[in-house]
């Protein structure tokens, strides 16, 4: 694929995933530089601990969002859906291990709903995914902030496992996440509507005329964006034993599409995966972990983020640009991704593949 | 060339007619294709091929006329139902997921599933079957579309429809975006398929094709049928002939007296980028310079090149003999070009603001030392252009294309430009407003102005142009004085004499 002679740059010969854990790999050793030279151990129980236990909520998040964002859809809702499953898990356990049951039911009927209601909007109605799931996100802050003042609810002890428990230093809330991306992964991978989950983000057009039925899989994917959301929801509830109007300040949900873009998925949808957004919500689990324990200002945490998230998506938008430049007609740039036929030799430079997209 | 004759007709579209908007494009055109032939369907821009081939497609729908195929009446009401049918389509806007694989493009919502999960090994392996049954063994099923070149990605869609099982396929100018060693195997592809006798309608402007590949060919004009022929009894010429002879009509307004042609104004030497290459250009003062090809040839890529969209990156440009540095389109303006771009509701209009605010815009932007002076003289270019309008406050996405031509037309002529280049400038307004661009075309002339004018329109080209410079393939292909008819630029432009 490249002129022969040229050895691409490093990041060019890896898929994005690898390029993913690559630089997550990265961080973990600065990361384990900076925090040995304070006198700490990145490594030691209690920071692993730490950064596992972080990416699990966002891991449950970002899982969701990357099928919607695959779609070429997105999910700002996801905050106020966590918020309110919240709520409701705890208020209908209500203290009692027998109703578990019932609040894990209840709180995914109130997460899939929602997720139905999104997907319908974009759609049906044909709403701006932006817009609708703001739209969607504003009416559940409306219900909370009226009906729920202060905590609500009372999670039992046994649900509290949940978010407290470990085996050995994996806490069970993260073993239950790998265990969801694992079923994400083989989901995008291995059914029909995982394919087609791409096609719609890649062009719903092309994904129509072959004759895939795009509002169902936007739906799907929304449905199954706010069950996540959903889950992390219960973790929250087992975590503070309580249901909390409030965590939908925590911003959850602009974290959660920044791991997806981390994570090498593209906001446009069509091209990306769950391995790499779980890459990107470790990379962002590191980075909070490490910044605690240096007792970085929480002001300039952000800041440092920030810079990472950026660095990282243009670094993306670099790979794409390089790949894109092969479509010319004339130049000197090699024919990059001539497909060479046996027979006919390729002329070199001149006169190579072509124009992109011909103006009609 | 010589092809056993097959008779056996597997489709028959008769009187097809459509108008979009109320404007006909088709009235009444019959089209047979039998089954092992490769069928050419030839015009010039805006002869209705691409309609026609959309209908059967599926993508329009007829106003009139039948399409029987295999004998059964047939009306297609989705891309999908002509596919099932066995009718499959090559656009040339590809109908690929360039993120996904070969194998995932051509089973795209039919991927075969094993206890209910998609079994992508058999996947891949149906898709090499059939890549290889084609002798195409060199592309890999698990290759991503995005990685493959323009001919390949052409191959994985006609792969597609194949494994539809299509007995039709149709393919809309192929070869366009293909380097000539692609496009012999695009030949072998298409050979072979006739071989099992699969039927191809085949769209193309190019002569050679036509004459290398089609064992018929049907000439549309106007949106009217003009002949369907064997291509072994016609000769290239009569092709064109049939294609272009059209009554040329005292449409075009004469020079005006005092018009001298003068010094050169725009020259450019060397000019390339990645689309164009080697172009040589001069414009004069007082000239109309046509730019004339086929669509994709150069013609809109030397404009934008001027105007920094996407610039020259070889080559030297002087405007009134001093050399200038085009890296944006301001920098353009304030050199003394303007631009008249071909699409004008998306580049020319802020069309949800007023006439006023349209004209000012250049002004406003670029020039705004200037803007307010300038500015006085607007009301006086647009009655002297005949703007109908409610007034210079209405919003401009309320006129007609011809008024709305105006206002671009008025928002460059503010700024006094020394060249003006006119890329499409009479398309889709009406005949009034085209005699009105023309005549303003002369008078700009007469006032020393240089005019490039890039036109697919081939009458307008010969009507208006004092020289006609035929791009191909983003170079120069030749060069024509005025008064030259339009198959002299015709045969230049499809490649079969050079210049």
């Amino acid at each position: 694929m490249t002129a022969v002679g040229v050895r691409p740059r490093l990041s060019h010969r890896l898929g994005s995933t690898e390029l993913v854990y690559l630089a997550l790999l990265g961080i973990l050793v600065i990361g384990a530089v900076l925090v040995a030279t304070s006198g700490g151990n990145l490594f030691g129980t209690a920071n692993v601990v730490d950064m596992l236990t972080r990416s699990s909520l966002l891991g449950f998040v970002a899982l969701g969002q990357t099928f919607v964002i695959l779609c070429g859809s997105l999910d700002l809702s996801v905050g106020y859906v966590m918020a309110l499953c919240s709520l409701v898990g705890a208020t209908t356990m209500a203290g009692d291990p027998a109703r578990i049951p019932l609040g894990v039911g209840a709180v995914l009927l109130v997460a899939g709903g929602i997720g139905l209601l999104n997907g319908l909007i974009v759609s049906v109605l044909k709403v701006n995914p932006f817009i609708a799931t703001l739209g969607v996100g504003l009416i559940i802050k409306g219900y909370l902030d009226t009906n729920y003042k202060g905590p609500a609810g009372k999670v039992p002890a046994v649900f509290q496992q949940f978010g407290y428990s470990r085996i050995g230093f994996l806490p069970v809330s993260t073993a239950v996440m790998l265990v969801a991306v694992v079923l994400g992964i083989l989901y995008l991978r291995r059914t029909r509507s995982g394919y087609h989950m791409f096609a719609v983000g890649g062009s719903q057009e092309v994904a129509r005329l072959s004759g895939i039925r795009t509002g169902r899989v936007l739906v799907t994917a929304h449905v199954l964006c706010a069950i996540a959301a959903g889950v992390a929801g219960l973790l929250i509830a087992a975590r503070f034993g309580t249901g909390s109007a409030l965590v939908y300040g925590s911003g959850y949900d602009l974290d959660s599409i920044a791991a997806v873009v981390l994570g090498g998925t593209l906001l446009m949808g069509g091209r990306g995966g769950i391995a790499g957004t779980l890459g990107g919500v470790l990379i962002l689990a590191v980075l909070d972990t490490v910044f605690n324990i240096l007792q970085v200002d929480p002001f300039f945490k952000d800041v440092l983020r920030g810079v990472v998230i950026i660095a990282a998506v243009a670094i993306y938008a670099r790979r794409q640009i390089d790949r894109r430049a092969s479509r010319t007609r004339f130049g000197n740039s090699g024919n990059g991704g001539t497909s060479p036929p046996p027979e006919p030799t390729p002329t070199p430079d001149d006169q190579f593949a072509a124009r992109q997209g011909a103006p009609q | 060339m010589a092809v056993t004759p097959v008779t056996d007709t597997v489709l028959r579209m008769r009187g097809i007619r459509k108008s979009f908007l109320g404007v006909p494009v088709l009235h009444g055109v019959d089209l047979d294709l039998r089954a092992g032939e490769v069928h050419a369907l030839m015009g010039e821009n805006g002869a209705g091929k691409s309609t026609l081939m959309k209908i059967l497609a599926g993508v329009y729908q007829a106003d009139g006329g039948t399409i029987e195929l295999n004998g059964q009446d047939v009306a297609f009401a989705h891309p999908l139902e002509a596919q099932r049918a066995g009718v499959s389509t090559v656009f040339q806007e590809f109908n690929l997921l360039p993120e996904r694989t070969v194998a995932e493009n051509v089973f795209l919502a039919r991927e075969p599933r094993r206890r209910g999960l998609v079994d992508a090994d058999r996947m891949n392996a149906d898709t090499a079957a059939l890549l290889a049954d084609l002798g195409l063994d060199w592309l890999a099923p698990r290759r991503r579309v995005r990685t493959l070149s323009v001919a390949g990605q052409q191959i994985v869609e006609i792969v597609k429809a194949l494994s539809y099982d299509a007995r039709i396929i149709s393919m809309d100018e192929p070869t366009a975006a293909l380097a000539d060693e692609e496009v012999e195997l695009l030949y072998r592809l298409v050979r072979t398929l006739r071989e099992r006798g699969v039927a191809i309608l085949y769209v193309s402007h190019r002569l050679k094709e036509i004459f290398d590949l089609s064992d018929r060919v049907t000439i549309l004009k106007d949106g009217a049928l003009v002949d369907t022929v064997d291509t072994a009894r016609i000769t290239s010429d009569e092709l064109v002939r049939k294609m272009v002879g059209r009554p040329i009509t005292s449409f075009f307004p004469d020079k005006l007296p005092d018009t001298s042609v003068g010094e050169v104004r725009l020259r450019i030497r060397g000019g390339g980028n990645e689309q164009l290459d080697g172009i040589d250009l001069d414009v004069r003062g007082g000239e109309i310079t046509a730019l004339a090809g086929l669509q994709g040839s150069g013609r809109t890529e030397i404009a934008h090149a001027l105007f920094g969209v996407a610039r020259f990156t070889k080559g030297t440009v002087e405007l009134d003999g001093k050399p200038v540095r085009l890296r944006s389109a301001r920098q353009a303006v304030r050199a003394g070009l303007a631009l008249v771009t071909e699409d004008r509701k998306a580049e020319g209009l802020a069309l949800n603001q007023s006439v006023a605010a349209n004209a000012r815009l250049v002004l406003d932007a670029v020039l705004p030392g200037q803007a307010g002076r300038r500015a006085t003289r607007i009301p006086g270019i647009l009655s002297s252009l005949e703007l109908v309008s409610q007034g210079t406050g209405q919003e401009v996405r309320f006129l007609s294309g011809g008024n709305q031509q105006k206002v671009v037309l008025a928002k460059w002529l503010a700024t006094d430009p020394a060249v003006m280049v006119l890329d499409e400038p009479t398309r889709g307004i009406d005949v009034g407003a085209k005699q009105k661009v023309y005549t303003l075309m002369r008078e700009l002339c007469a006032r020393g102005v240089a005019i490039l004018m890039i036109s697919s329109e081939l009458q307008e080209v010969i009507g208006m142009a004092d020289r006609v410079v035929v791009l191909r393939d983003g170079r120069i292909a030749g060069e024509l004085p005025a008064g030259s008819d339009e198959e002299s630029v015709m045969k230049i432009a499809t490649g079969q004499v050079s210049a």
